[in-house]
Protein backbone atom coordinates (compact mmCIF):
# COMPACT_ATOMS: atom_id res chain seq x y z
CA UNK A 1 0.00 0.00 0.00
CA UNK A 2 1.02 3.74 -0.49
CA UNK A 3 1.90 5.61 2.17
CA UNK A 4 -0.26 8.38 1.18
CA UNK A 5 -3.72 8.87 1.65
CA UNK A 6 -3.38 10.87 -1.34
CA UNK A 7 -1.61 10.47 -4.67
CA UNK A 8 -1.18 12.74 -7.63
CA UNK A 9 -0.99 9.78 -10.36
CA UNK A 10 -4.30 8.03 -9.19
CA UNK A 11 -6.42 10.96 -10.46
CA UNK A 12 -5.39 9.46 -14.26
CA UNK A 13 -6.86 5.64 -12.80
CA UNK A 14 -10.02 7.68 -11.64
CA UNK A 15 -12.14 5.88 -14.66
CA UNK A 16 -10.94 2.21 -12.85
CA UNK A 17 -14.16 2.78 -10.75
CA UNK A 18 -15.99 1.41 -13.15
CA UNK A 19 -14.03 -2.07 -13.32
CA UNK A 20 -15.76 -2.93 -9.62
CA UNK A 21 -19.49 -1.64 -10.47
CA UNK A 22 -19.95 -1.02 -14.00
CA UNK A 23 -23.35 0.09 -14.15
CA UNK A 24 -23.02 2.64 -11.13
CA UNK A 25 -19.35 3.84 -12.93
CA UNK A 26 -21.06 3.86 -16.23
CA UNK A 27 -23.95 6.10 -15.13
CA UNK A 28 -21.74 8.58 -13.16
CA UNK A 29 -19.08 9.32 -15.87
CA UNK A 30 -21.72 9.66 -18.27
CA UNK A 31 -23.90 12.12 -16.10
CA UNK A 32 -20.56 13.83 -15.06
CA UNK A 33 -19.69 14.21 -18.56
CA UNK A 34 -23.27 15.37 -19.65
CA UNK A 35 -22.85 18.16 -16.88
CA UNK A 36 -19.93 19.69 -18.10
CA UNK A 37 -21.37 20.10 -21.74
CA UNK A 38 -21.92 23.56 -23.27
CA UNK A 39 -25.65 24.53 -22.11
CA UNK A 40 -27.26 27.60 -20.51
CA UNK A 41 -23.89 27.53 -19.01
CA UNK A 42 -20.78 27.70 -21.08
CA UNK A 43 -18.36 24.84 -20.70
CA UNK A 44 -15.98 27.39 -19.67
CA UNK A 45 -18.07 29.18 -16.37
CA UNK A 46 -18.90 25.36 -15.91
CA UNK A 47 -15.21 25.02 -15.49
CA UNK A 48 -14.73 27.86 -13.08
CA UNK A 49 -17.47 26.77 -10.77
CA UNK A 50 -16.05 23.33 -10.67
CA UNK A 51 -12.69 24.86 -9.56
CA UNK A 52 -14.54 26.61 -6.80
CA UNK A 53 -16.14 23.53 -5.19
CA UNK A 54 -13.23 21.42 -5.61
CA UNK A 55 -11.74 24.01 -2.95
CA UNK A 56 -14.36 24.06 -0.74
CA UNK A 57 -14.89 20.24 -0.82
CA UNK A 58 -11.09 20.22 -0.44
CA UNK A 59 -10.75 17.63 -3.26
CA UNK A 60 -6.88 17.60 -4.57
CA UNK A 61 -7.69 15.52 -7.11
CA UNK A 62 -10.07 18.23 -8.13
CA UNK A 63 -8.42 21.11 -7.78
CA UNK A 64 -5.15 19.46 -10.08
CA UNK A 65 -7.73 18.40 -13.06
CA UNK A 66 -9.63 21.88 -12.93
CA UNK A 67 -6.36 24.11 -12.62
CA UNK A 68 -5.54 21.84 -15.66
CA UNK A 69 -8.56 22.82 -17.24
CA UNK A 70 -8.74 25.88 -17.03
CA UNK A 71 -5.53 26.44 -18.27
CA UNK A 72 -6.63 24.60 -21.27
CA UNK A 73 -9.72 26.76 -21.48
CA UNK A 74 -7.47 29.90 -21.84
CA UNK A 75 -8.99 31.18 -18.56
CA UNK A 76 -6.65 32.90 -16.45
CA UNK A 77 -5.18 33.13 -13.52
CA UNK A 78 -6.86 36.09 -11.67
CA UNK A 79 -10.36 34.53 -13.27
CA UNK A 80 -9.53 31.23 -11.58
CA UNK A 81 -7.80 32.85 -8.32
CA UNK A 82 -11.74 35.19 -7.95
CA UNK A 83 -13.74 31.79 -8.41
CA UNK A 84 -11.54 30.47 -5.22
CA UNK A 85 -12.28 33.52 -3.40
CA UNK A 86 -16.42 33.28 -4.58
CA UNK A 87 -16.06 29.53 -2.93
CA UNK A 88 -14.10 30.86 0.36
CA UNK A 89 -16.60 33.27 0.74
CA UNK A 90 -19.62 31.28 0.27
CA UNK A 91 -17.68 28.89 2.28
CA UNK A 92 -16.98 31.56 5.43
CA UNK A 93 -20.25 32.72 4.98
CA UNK A 94 -22.02 29.71 5.96
CA UNK A 95 -19.58 29.36 9.36
CA UNK A 96 -20.60 33.20 9.91
CA UNK A 97 -24.27 33.02 9.47
CA UNK A 98 -24.26 30.81 12.06
CA UNK A 99 -23.36 33.66 14.42
CA UNK A 100 -26.82 34.89 14.57
CA UNK A 101 -27.89 31.82 15.90
CA UNK A 102 -25.23 31.85 18.13
CA UNK A 103 -26.84 35.65 18.93
CA UNK A 104 -30.24 34.29 19.00
CA UNK A 105 -29.36 31.73 21.98
CA UNK A 106 -26.75 34.49 23.79
CA UNK A 107 -30.45 36.76 23.77
CA UNK A 108 -32.76 34.13 24.67
CA UNK A 109 -30.63 33.18 27.56
CA UNK A 110 -29.85 36.79 28.56
CA UNK A 111 -31.78 38.64 31.32
CA UNK B 1 8.81 20.12 -5.85
CA UNK B 2 12.50 21.01 -6.96
CA UNK B 3 15.42 19.47 -4.81
CA UNK B 4 18.60 21.56 -4.87
CA UNK B 5 19.65 20.16 -7.85
CA UNK B 6 16.97 21.36 -9.71
CA UNK B 7 17.04 25.08 -8.68
CA UNK B 8 20.38 24.90 -9.80
CA UNK B 9 18.96 24.31 -13.29
CA UNK B 10 16.36 26.43 -13.13
CA UNK B 11 19.04 29.30 -11.80
CA UNK B 12 21.84 28.11 -14.46
CA UNK B 13 19.36 27.99 -17.57
CA UNK B 14 16.18 28.85 -17.24
CA UNK B 15 17.01 32.66 -17.13
CA UNK B 16 19.35 32.51 -19.80
CA UNK B 17 16.16 31.33 -22.11
CA UNK B 18 15.35 34.64 -23.09
CA UNK B 19 18.43 35.51 -25.01
CA UNK B 20 20.17 32.10 -26.19
CA UNK B 21 19.26 28.74 -27.90
CA UNK B 22 20.05 25.16 -26.69
CA UNK B 23 22.74 25.65 -29.46
CA UNK B 24 24.19 28.09 -28.30
CA UNK B 25 24.12 27.14 -24.40
CA UNK B 26 25.95 23.88 -25.85
CA UNK B 27 23.11 22.18 -23.92
CA UNK B 28 22.76 18.30 -24.10
CA UNK B 29 18.84 18.43 -25.68
CA UNK B 30 20.65 20.55 -28.52
CA UNK B 31 21.89 17.24 -29.59
CA UNK B 32 18.83 15.31 -31.31
CA UNK B 33 20.52 12.24 -30.35
CA UNK B 34 20.03 12.82 -26.57
CA UNK B 35 16.62 13.85 -27.57
CA UNK B 36 15.52 10.87 -29.18
CA UNK B 37 17.00 8.94 -26.29
CA UNK B 38 14.64 10.65 -24.30
CA UNK B 39 11.67 10.11 -26.32
CA UNK B 40 12.51 6.15 -26.63
CA UNK B 41 13.49 5.21 -23.06
CA UNK B 42 12.14 6.11 -19.79
CA UNK B 43 8.32 5.51 -19.31
CA UNK B 44 8.24 4.12 -23.04
CA UNK B 45 11.09 1.61 -22.41
CA UNK B 46 9.69 0.52 -19.14
CA UNK B 47 6.63 -0.14 -20.95
CA UNK B 48 4.03 2.38 -18.42
CA UNK B 49 3.20 3.78 -21.73
CA UNK B 50 3.08 2.36 -25.11
CA UNK B 51 5.59 2.96 -28.17
CA UNK B 52 3.56 5.37 -31.08
CA UNK B 53 4.20 2.44 -33.36
CA UNK B 54 2.28 -0.01 -31.12
CA UNK B 55 -0.80 2.30 -30.28
CA UNK B 56 -1.45 3.15 -34.16
CA UNK B 57 -1.12 -0.76 -34.62
CA UNK B 58 -4.10 -1.29 -32.52
CA UNK B 59 -6.30 0.45 -35.05
CA UNK B 60 -4.41 -1.25 -38.09
CA UNK B 61 -2.97 2.28 -39.05
CA UNK B 62 0.96 1.23 -39.35
CA UNK B 63 2.68 2.06 -40.87
CA UNK B 64 1.81 5.40 -41.71
CA UNK B 65 1.54 6.01 -45.53
CA UNK B 66 1.04 9.96 -47.52
CA UNK B 67 -2.13 10.64 -48.56
CA UNK B 68 -2.10 12.86 -51.97
CA UNK B 69 0.22 15.86 -51.18
CA UNK B 70 -1.49 19.04 -50.07
CA UNK B 71 1.02 20.96 -48.54
CA UNK B 72 5.00 22.48 -49.18
CA UNK B 73 6.22 23.51 -45.82
CA UNK B 74 9.37 25.37 -46.66
CA UNK B 75 11.56 26.01 -43.41
CA UNK B 76 14.31 28.96 -45.16
CA UNK B 77 15.99 29.26 -41.59
CA UNK B 78 16.40 28.95 -37.91
CA UNK B 79 17.19 32.88 -36.88
CA UNK B 80 15.00 34.59 -35.21
CA UNK B 81 14.65 37.68 -33.48
CA UNK B 82 12.65 35.78 -30.90
CA UNK B 83 13.91 32.82 -27.77
CA UNK B 84 10.52 31.35 -27.60
CA UNK B 85 10.27 29.15 -24.34
CA UNK B 86 8.74 26.12 -25.90
CA UNK B 87 10.38 26.24 -29.39
CA UNK B 88 10.70 23.56 -31.19
CA UNK B 89 12.71 24.80 -34.01
CA UNK B 90 15.72 25.61 -31.17
CA UNK B 91 15.21 29.32 -32.88
CA UNK B 92 17.09 32.13 -32.16
CA UNK B 93 19.28 35.44 -33.13
CA UNK B 94 22.20 33.58 -32.79
CA UNK B 95 21.33 30.43 -35.07
CA UNK B 96 23.38 30.80 -38.53
CA UNK B 97 21.11 27.40 -40.45
CA UNK B 98 20.14 29.89 -43.40
CA UNK B 99 18.57 28.86 -46.77
CA UNK B 100 20.66 29.83 -49.49
CA UNK B 101 19.67 31.26 -52.53
CA UNK B 102 20.91 27.52 -54.53
CA UNK B 103 18.50 26.21 -52.25
CA UNK B 104 15.61 28.83 -52.93
CA UNK B 105 16.16 28.15 -56.68
CA UNK B 106 15.61 24.62 -56.22
CA UNK B 107 12.65 24.90 -54.15
CA UNK B 108 11.10 26.98 -56.93
CA UNK B 109 11.58 24.59 -59.44
CA UNK B 110 9.47 22.45 -57.24
CA UNK B 111 7.03 24.94 -56.37
CA UNK B 112 6.14 25.49 -59.67
CA UNK B 113 5.91 21.90 -60.57
CA UNK B 114 4.14 20.29 -57.58
CA UNK B 115 0.87 18.81 -57.38
CA UNK B 116 0.56 20.85 -53.43
CA UNK B 117 -2.06 23.71 -53.02
CA UNK B 118 -0.65 24.79 -50.35
CA UNK B 119 3.08 26.39 -49.84
CA UNK B 120 4.30 26.91 -46.11
CA UNK B 121 6.91 29.47 -45.59
CA UNK B 122 8.33 29.00 -41.74
CA UNK B 123 11.66 29.53 -39.74
CA UNK B 124 12.81 30.91 -37.31
CA UNK B 125 11.55 34.29 -38.19
CA UNK B 126 11.30 33.43 -42.56
CA UNK B 127 11.80 37.06 -42.89
CA UNK B 128 14.75 37.20 -41.91
CA UNK B 129 16.39 34.88 -44.10
CA UNK B 130 18.55 37.80 -46.29
CA UNK B 131 17.02 36.39 -49.59
CA UNK B 132 12.88 36.23 -48.18
CA UNK B 133 11.74 38.98 -50.75
CA UNK B 134 12.74 37.79 -53.43
CA UNK B 135 11.58 34.20 -52.59
CA UNK B 136 8.35 35.78 -52.18
CA UNK B 137 7.80 37.20 -55.49
CA UNK B 138 9.19 34.54 -57.38
CA UNK B 139 7.20 31.68 -55.42
CA UNK B 140 4.17 34.09 -55.58
CA UNK B 141 4.29 33.93 -59.51
CA UNK B 142 4.10 30.13 -59.26
CA UNK B 143 0.36 30.94 -58.63
CA UNK B 144 -0.35 28.60 -55.83
CA UNK B 145 -3.44 28.55 -54.38
CA UNK B 146 -2.64 29.13 -50.73
CA UNK B 147 0.74 30.83 -49.55
CA UNK B 148 1.56 30.96 -45.94
CA UNK B 149 3.84 32.71 -44.28
CA UNK B 150 4.66 31.95 -40.45
CA UNK B 151 5.24 35.29 -39.24
CA UNK B 152 5.76 35.60 -35.61
CA UNK B 153 4.46 39.26 -35.46
CA UNK B 154 7.10 40.93 -33.94
CA UNK B 155 9.73 41.27 -36.49
CA UNK B 156 7.06 43.43 -38.22
CA UNK B 157 8.14 45.97 -35.42
CA UNK B 158 11.73 44.52 -34.93
CA UNK B 159 13.41 46.98 -37.15
CA UNK B 160 12.34 49.94 -39.29
CA UNK B 161 13.44 47.58 -42.48
CA UNK B 162 10.62 45.13 -41.71
CA UNK B 163 8.21 48.25 -41.33
CA UNK B 164 6.98 47.66 -44.63
CA UNK B 165 6.21 44.11 -43.94
CA UNK B 166 2.55 44.16 -44.22
CA UNK B 167 2.20 45.99 -47.54
CA UNK B 168 4.69 43.92 -48.74
CA UNK B 169 2.80 40.57 -48.18
CA UNK B 170 -0.24 41.88 -49.22
CA UNK B 171 0.83 42.89 -52.51
CA UNK B 172 1.72 39.22 -53.33
CA UNK B 173 -1.91 37.60 -51.35
CA UNK B 174 0.52 35.85 -48.90
CA UNK B 175 -1.74 34.52 -46.01
CA UNK B 176 -0.24 35.53 -42.74
CA UNK B 177 -0.23 32.77 -39.78
CA UNK B 178 0.53 33.81 -36.50
CA UNK B 179 1.59 33.08 -33.31
CA UNK B 180 -0.34 35.03 -30.32
CA UNK B 181 -0.09 32.51 -27.36
CA UNK B 182 -2.92 34.39 -25.06
CA UNK B 183 -5.05 37.26 -25.20
CA UNK B 184 -3.30 39.17 -22.60
CA UNK B 185 0.02 40.53 -21.85
CA UNK B 186 1.15 38.68 -19.00
CA UNK B 187 0.97 35.35 -20.72
CA UNK B 188 2.36 36.03 -23.83
CA UNK B 189 5.35 37.43 -22.57
CA UNK B 190 6.17 34.91 -20.07
CA UNK B 191 6.54 32.63 -22.82
CA UNK B 192 7.81 34.68 -25.23
CA UNK B 193 9.87 37.10 -24.01
CA UNK B 194 9.08 41.11 -22.31
CA UNK B 195 7.45 43.30 -25.11
CA UNK B 196 5.99 40.68 -26.81
CA UNK B 197 2.54 41.11 -26.58
CA UNK B 198 2.88 44.73 -26.93
CA UNK B 199 4.43 44.59 -30.48
CA UNK B 200 2.15 41.62 -31.23
CA UNK B 201 -1.24 44.00 -30.60
CA UNK B 202 0.91 46.78 -32.95
CA UNK B 203 1.68 44.48 -35.55
CA UNK B 204 -1.69 43.10 -36.00
CA UNK B 205 -3.13 46.64 -35.88
CA UNK B 206 -0.36 47.05 -38.82
CA UNK B 207 -2.03 44.18 -40.43
CA UNK B 208 -5.95 45.21 -40.09
CA UNK B 209 -4.70 48.79 -41.58
CA UNK B 210 -3.94 46.70 -44.73
CA UNK B 211 -6.70 44.79 -44.95
CA UNK B 212 -5.56 41.32 -42.94
CA UNK B 213 -7.81 39.98 -40.99
CA UNK B 214 -10.55 42.48 -41.65
CA UNK B 215 -14.01 40.60 -41.84
CA UNK B 216 -14.94 39.05 -46.04
CA UNK B 217 -11.07 40.08 -46.67
CA UNK B 218 -9.29 37.65 -48.75
CA UNK B 219 -6.26 38.88 -47.19
CA UNK B 220 -6.22 36.12 -44.49
CA UNK B 221 -5.29 36.61 -41.49
CA UNK B 222 -4.86 33.67 -39.01
CA UNK B 223 -3.63 33.01 -35.24
CA UNK B 224 -1.76 30.40 -33.73
CA UNK B 225 -2.72 29.74 -30.24
CA UNK B 226 -0.30 27.04 -27.94
CA UNK B 227 -0.59 26.64 -24.36
CA UNK B 228 2.20 28.42 -22.26
CA UNK B 229 2.72 25.36 -20.31
CA UNK B 230 2.76 21.76 -19.75
CA UNK B 231 -1.02 21.07 -20.96
CA UNK B 232 -3.41 20.77 -23.72
CA UNK B 233 -5.23 23.40 -25.64
CA UNK B 234 -8.97 23.68 -25.22
CA UNK B 235 -11.23 23.58 -27.70
CA UNK B 236 -10.20 25.56 -30.93
CA UNK B 237 -13.55 26.95 -31.65
CA UNK B 238 -13.77 28.36 -28.03
CA UNK B 239 -10.70 29.98 -27.88
CA UNK B 240 -11.03 31.23 -30.89
CA UNK B 241 -14.19 32.55 -29.60
CA UNK B 242 -12.55 34.03 -26.34
CA UNK B 243 -9.51 35.75 -28.47
CA UNK B 244 -11.73 37.39 -30.77
CA UNK B 245 -14.24 38.81 -28.25
CA UNK B 246 -10.55 40.30 -26.39
CA UNK B 247 -8.73 41.19 -29.07
CA UNK B 248 -11.57 43.51 -30.58
CA UNK B 249 -12.58 44.69 -27.08
CA UNK B 250 -9.25 45.44 -26.11
CA UNK B 251 -7.48 46.70 -29.28
CA UNK B 252 -10.12 46.41 -31.62
CA UNK B 253 -8.31 43.68 -33.74
CA UNK B 254 -9.79 41.46 -36.13
CA UNK B 255 -8.35 37.68 -37.72
CA UNK B 256 -10.14 34.73 -39.44
CA UNK B 257 -9.58 32.03 -37.45
CA UNK B 258 -7.44 30.49 -34.83
CA UNK B 259 -5.57 27.48 -34.93
CA UNK B 260 -4.93 25.82 -31.61
CA UNK B 261 -1.35 23.73 -31.68
CA UNK B 262 -0.37 21.36 -29.16
CA UNK B 263 3.33 21.45 -28.09
CA UNK B 264 5.49 18.77 -28.78
CA UNK B 265 8.13 17.03 -26.70
CA UNK B 266 10.97 18.55 -28.83
CA UNK B 267 14.19 20.99 -28.39
CA UNK B 268 13.43 24.15 -26.01
CA UNK B 269 9.70 22.60 -24.81
CA UNK B 270 11.18 19.36 -23.98
CA UNK B 271 14.17 20.90 -22.14
CA UNK B 272 11.50 23.02 -20.50
CA UNK B 273 9.33 20.10 -19.30
CA UNK B 274 12.30 17.95 -17.84
CA UNK B 275 13.63 20.89 -16.00
CA UNK B 276 9.83 21.80 -14.76
CA UNK B 277 9.22 17.99 -13.59
CA UNK B 278 6.23 17.74 -16.13
CA UNK B 279 7.83 15.75 -18.58
CA UNK B 280 6.15 12.13 -17.59
CA UNK B 281 2.76 13.91 -16.30
CA UNK B 282 2.64 15.66 -19.94
CA UNK B 283 3.71 12.71 -22.28
CA UNK B 284 0.63 11.07 -19.83
CA UNK B 285 -1.49 13.46 -21.08
CA UNK B 286 -0.55 13.14 -24.32
CA UNK B 287 -1.26 9.16 -24.78
CA UNK B 288 -4.50 9.46 -22.23
CA UNK B 289 -6.01 11.84 -25.12
CA UNK B 290 -4.72 9.30 -28.15
CA UNK B 291 -7.21 9.95 -30.83
CA UNK B 292 -7.64 7.24 -33.50
CA UNK B 293 -9.28 9.76 -35.62
CA UNK B 294 -6.88 12.12 -36.05
CA UNK B 295 -4.28 10.17 -36.95
CA UNK B 296 -5.95 9.96 -40.42
CA UNK B 297 -5.48 13.43 -41.15
CA UNK B 298 -2.24 13.76 -39.22
CA UNK B 299 -0.11 16.54 -41.51
CA UNK B 300 2.55 14.46 -42.32
CA UNK B 301 0.08 12.37 -44.22
CA UNK B 302 -0.46 15.29 -46.72
CA UNK B 303 2.62 17.42 -46.43
CA UNK B 304 6.40 17.52 -47.37
CA UNK B 305 8.81 19.54 -45.29
CA UNK B 306 11.97 20.91 -46.97
CA UNK B 307 14.81 21.83 -44.59
CA UNK B 308 16.89 24.78 -44.65
CA UNK B 309 19.25 23.33 -46.16
CA UNK B 310 17.84 21.26 -48.57
CA UNK B 311 16.71 17.44 -46.69
CA UNK B 312 13.67 16.71 -47.16
CA UNK B 313 11.31 15.58 -43.77
CA UNK B 314 7.81 13.61 -43.05
CA UNK B 315 7.09 17.15 -40.96
CA UNK B 316 8.93 19.89 -39.42
CA UNK B 317 9.29 18.29 -35.84
CA UNK B 318 10.89 15.06 -37.82
CA UNK B 319 13.26 17.98 -39.26
CA UNK B 320 13.99 18.77 -36.09
CA UNK B 321 14.68 15.73 -35.05
CA UNK B 322 17.03 14.84 -37.30
CA UNK B 323 14.76 12.08 -38.87
CA UNK B 324 14.80 12.44 -43.10
CA UNK B 325 12.48 11.23 -45.34
CA UNK B 326 12.52 7.07 -45.57
CA UNK B 327 12.67 7.54 -49.57
CA UNK B 328 14.73 7.33 -52.13
CA UNK B 329 15.04 10.46 -52.53
CA UNK B 330 16.07 12.92 -49.65
CA UNK B 331 16.78 15.98 -51.18
CA UNK B 332 15.14 18.75 -52.70
CA UNK B 333 18.05 18.76 -55.81
CA UNK B 334 16.19 15.78 -56.67
CA UNK B 335 12.58 15.95 -55.72
CA UNK B 336 10.63 13.42 -57.58
CA UNK B 337 6.91 13.73 -56.20
CA UNK B 338 5.81 10.35 -57.15
CA UNK B 339 8.73 8.67 -55.56
CA UNK B 340 8.30 10.53 -52.41
CA UNK B 341 4.68 9.23 -52.30
CA UNK B 342 5.86 5.69 -51.97
CA UNK B 343 7.19 6.24 -48.23
CA UNK B 344 6.95 5.20 -44.98
CA UNK B 345 6.65 7.79 -42.81
CA UNK B 346 8.71 7.93 -39.90
CA UNK B 347 7.23 8.02 -36.56
CA UNK B 348 8.09 8.35 -32.79
CA UNK B 349 6.82 9.08 -29.57
CA UNK B 350 6.68 12.80 -30.01
CA UNK B 351 3.97 12.42 -32.75
CA UNK B 352 1.59 11.80 -29.98
CA UNK B 353 1.64 15.34 -29.58
CA UNK B 354 -0.15 15.56 -33.01
CA UNK B 355 -3.00 12.66 -32.47
CA UNK B 356 -4.09 14.65 -28.98
CA UNK B 357 -7.72 15.18 -28.42
CA UNK B 358 -8.78 17.15 -31.42
CA UNK B 359 -5.59 16.26 -32.98
CA UNK B 360 -3.01 18.84 -34.02
CA UNK B 361 -1.38 20.56 -37.34
CA UNK B 362 0.27 23.48 -38.44
CA UNK B 363 -3.69 23.96 -39.30
CA UNK B 364 -4.59 23.55 -36.36
CA UNK B 365 -7.38 20.59 -35.18
CA UNK B 366 -7.56 17.93 -37.79
CA UNK B 367 -10.33 15.78 -35.75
Amino acid sequence: MASDYYNPADLRKFGKITEWSEELGTRFFDYYGKVFEEGALSAREKSLIALAVAHVVKCPYCIDAYTKDGLQRGITKEEMMEAVHAGAAIESGATLVHGVQMMNKYNKLSM
Amino acid sequence: MNDGRDSFHLLTNRNTMATKSLKARHEQLAEVTRQMEILNGGIFESGELPYFRDKIAETNQAPLRPKPLEILQINVGYMCNQVCEHCHVDAGPDRKEIMTRETMEQCLEVIRNTGAHTLDLTGGAPEMNPNFRWFVEEAAKAGIKDFIVRSNLTIIRANKKYYDLPEFFARHNVHIVSSLPHYTRGKTDKQRGDGVFDKSIKALQELNRVGYGMPGSPLKLDLVYNPSGAFLPGDQAALEADFKKALKEDFNIEFHQLFAITNLPIARFLDYLIASENYEDYMAALVDAYNPEAVQNVMCTNTISVGWDGWLYDCDFNQMLGMKVDSKIRHIKDYREDVLQDRNILISQHCYGCTAGAGSSCQGTVA
